[in-house]
């Protein structure tokens, strides 16, 4: 396989580098995530984009060693993690309690649904206490004064009366702001954020982005963003990778991944969306009259029978019979980007055109 | 659209659907009244709470009105007996959100398609019926042989094609789609869409179209209601909306929406604080808590939905405030 951009690996928050989650299950190996790489950079955004069953969040389970080890789980490949104190550790390889001292603590995650994320019969403040108690060792009343700016710095009104509330008594909004509380509350240096914002509605949205924004600003930490939303994708992302069936297809920065995306599935991805549509029709001078949007046809593959070569093939409008061969590799396509397709030629040419 | 000299499909007065105790109900729905032409797709727009779906439900008769009416061609579905409701509803059909949910496990593909026809007494004898569903399937872009599967063994997308199919079969003039995309992946949502642009056109279907996705309800209606706590904020043809919103709620509700386009760098207005319950919303304007441009009179009397000309109409009484600048000005020649 080859390596992409190996240069900046001594200064990436996070380097993933052939990340494989396998999962044997009695219908036959599911591939979940296969041959998986993309870093982080310190301060910054990697976002992680596919639709659903693609392996992001998969991915993110593997990462922080949240899947049930059991013999069905199969992981290989290194994930490479940048300390506080500039140590470089594998997360996939680190003892048990050397992961329990990063869990929460360099590294924490916010997770779509803050309902089911959080602890219905504790209150708010004990839950952010806990974290802190256990991986800065402050004794209960620091701990809850802790807590409580943190509440703050999550810019919850009234925050130490909502500190003695329930999750149950809080607005949607209102727990994913307790969730990112009790993330910060040891100042992590790398943030997983999975779906933070797609149980909200946009006005929430909106807050929550905004929060985050300001928080990596004032701390400078690291955000991994997994999600499915091209537009918040956009606007919070430094750099994006583009999964389909378990592995990345697509990796560039955002600009350039917007401006001229260079695999078939990512192209797909952003012309069958209706504000993408609108801007082609004005472009070309066809306002007023509506065609149809660009679909791309068919579905993904069941993850038990993968085609025998790339895994958009059967959907790709580019597809030739060498597309059936073998598996492409990610191959370098312009400064800091690189595409799994071995059509790159054509698609760096290629405008989508609806049907 | 010059479709405003027409008599309306559907009219909708002063609806109001309120749930649980009457000392202190949940305002779900408060006096909404809106219109729906002939071959109109009118979209329903609002955040979580703002009543959408109850409004689908209420116009089909799902649930009962509090209070209003909704006329069907002038007839008033809240006074037709149980049997004309029955076959009126061969003309008044929903597709649902969540196409796990809204089809029987237990039942073949042909079971499903085939009780509805049934129900209403169309396409008599197993012959007929066994042709009328392989229609229905090649209409919905699926194939005759999927009849005998079960629901399960399809994809999100397929099945909702299926949910399209059984609101098809007994050949509707009005549909309501509540939500009928977000279940879905968005390159499945783009195959859906195009669907439903497809069947309304080939059938002169209406169609009342429930979303939060305003970039689907730009490029699928023609005009939309924007719907906040349970009342209409504005309506607007879709083109004038989206170029031009008048009411501080629009305006807000369009700049929060990310555009899918890194050099599109919309204004930001955004909205403090949580939508307010609707067990005691707020006096006056619903949207006052959370409006940048909120004055004292805002809270002493509810706002009416005025006529601003064109085809517009908002519930605010502020004309004085500057119109937010559309998210992308050069997207909007049109």
């Amino acid at each position: 396989m080859k390596q992409i951009d190996m240069k900046e690996i001594d200064v990436n928050r996070l380097e993933v580098r052939h990340l494989s989650t396998f999962f044997d299950t009695d219908e036959g190996l599911v591939r979940s995530v296969a041959d998986v790489s993309f870093s982080i950079r310190p301060g910054k955004t990697t976002a992680l984009v596919g639709e659903s069953g693609s392996g992001k969040s998969v991915t993110s389970l593997t990462l922080m060693r949240l899947l049930s080890r059991t013999a069905s789980t199969q992981v290989s490949g290194e994930a490479l993690f940048t300390n506080r104190a500039g140590q470089t550790l594998d997360l996939l390889s680190l003892p048990e309690a050397g992961m329990r001292r990063i869990r929460g603590n360099e590294i924490a995650m916010i997770f779509q649904e803050p309902m089911t994320s959080l602890n219905p019969v504790f209150t708010v403040g004990e839950q952010i206490a806990e974290s802190v108690r256990l991986h800065m060792g402050l004794d209960r009343a620091a701990a809850l004064a802790h807590a409580l700016r943190m509440l703050e710095l999550v810019e919850i009104p009234a925050a130490a009366q909502r500190l003695k509330e329930y999750p149950h008594q809080l607005s949607g909004g209102m727990r994913q702001r307790v969730m990112i509380a009790l993330a910060m509350a040891c100042n992590p240096t790398l943030l997983i954020a999975d779906e933070p914002t797609t149980a909200l509605d946009v006005t929430i949205q909106a807050q929550i982005l905004e929060l985050m924004r300001r928080l990596q600003a004032e701390t400078g930490m690291s955000i991994l963003f997994i999600t499915h939303n091209l537009g918040v994708v956009a606007h919070h992302a430094d750099d994006v990778a583009v999964m389909y069936a378990g592995r990345i297809v697509e990796a560039a920065p955002v600009r350039e991944l917007f401006a001229q995306p260079r695999h078939p599935y990512t192209q797909g991805l952003l012309a069958c969306l209706p504000a993408q549509q609108r801007k082609r029709e004005l472009a070309g001078g066809q306002a007023g009259g509506k065609r149809r949007l660009y679909a791309i046809r068919g579905q993904v593959s069941s993850p038990l029978a993968p085609p025998p070569g790339c895994a958009f093939e059967p959907r790709c409008d580019l597809a030739i019979p060498a597309c059936r061969e073998a598996m492409p590799d990610l191959l370098a396509a312009g400064p800091g980007r690189s595409a799994r397709c071995i059509r790159l030629e054509e698609t760096a040419v290629a405008t989508v055109e609806a049907a | 659209m010059s479709a405003t000299m027409n008599t309306p499909l559907i009219e909708v007065k002063n609806l109001q659907r309120y749930f649980g105790a009457a000392a202190k109900p949940v305002r779900a729905v408060d006096d909404v009244s809106f219109s729906i032409q002939p071959g109109e797709t009118l979209g329903l727009v609002g955040e979580s709470g703002s009543g959408k779906s109850t409004i689908g439900r209420t116009l089909l008769r799902l649930i009962e009105a509090t209070s209003g009416q909704v006329l069907y061609r002038g007839e008033d579905l809240g006074a037709a007996s149980s049997s004309r409701m029955r076959a009126l509803r061969s003309k008044l059909q929903m597709i649902f959100q969540d196409p796990y949910a809204s089809l029987n496990p237990k039942m073949r593909v042909r079971d499903i398609l085939g009780e509805a026809l049934q129900v209403h007494g169309l396409a008599k004898g197993k012959e007929a019926r066994d042709k009328r569903i392989a229609e229905l399937l090649e209409l919905v872009g699926l194939r005759a042989e999927h009849a005998s599967r079960y629901p399960h063994e399809f994809s999100g997308g397929q099945r909702q094609r299926i949910g399209v199919a059984r609101a098809l079969a007994v050949e509707p003039e009005f549909i309501v789609a509540d939500e009928p995309l977000s279940a879905l992946d968005v390159s499945i949502q783009a195959q859906v869409v195009n669907l439903l642009c497809e069947l309304r056109d080939r059938l002169s279907l209406t169609m009342l179209f429930i979303s939060h996705d305003l970039d689907v309800v730009e490029y699928l209606c023609d005009r939309v209601v924007v719907l906040y706590l349970g009342r209409v904020m504005e309506v607007a043809p879709t083109a004038e909306l989206f170029a031009q919103p008048l009411h501080p709620y629009t305006q807000a509700l369009l700049a929060a929406s990310p555009k899918p386009d890194p050099e599109i760098k919309s204004e930001r207005i955004a909205l403090q604080g949580d939508i307010p319950s609707p067990v005691n919303p707020p006096s006056g304007c619903v949207f006052r808590t959370r409006c940048p441009h909120a004055i004292d009179a805002c809270a002493a009397a509810r706002p009416e939905l005025r006529d601003m000309g064109h085809g517009r109409f908002k519930a605010c009484i502020r004309d004085d405030i500057a119109n937010a600048v559309p998210a992308a000005p050069a997207l909007m020649a049109a």
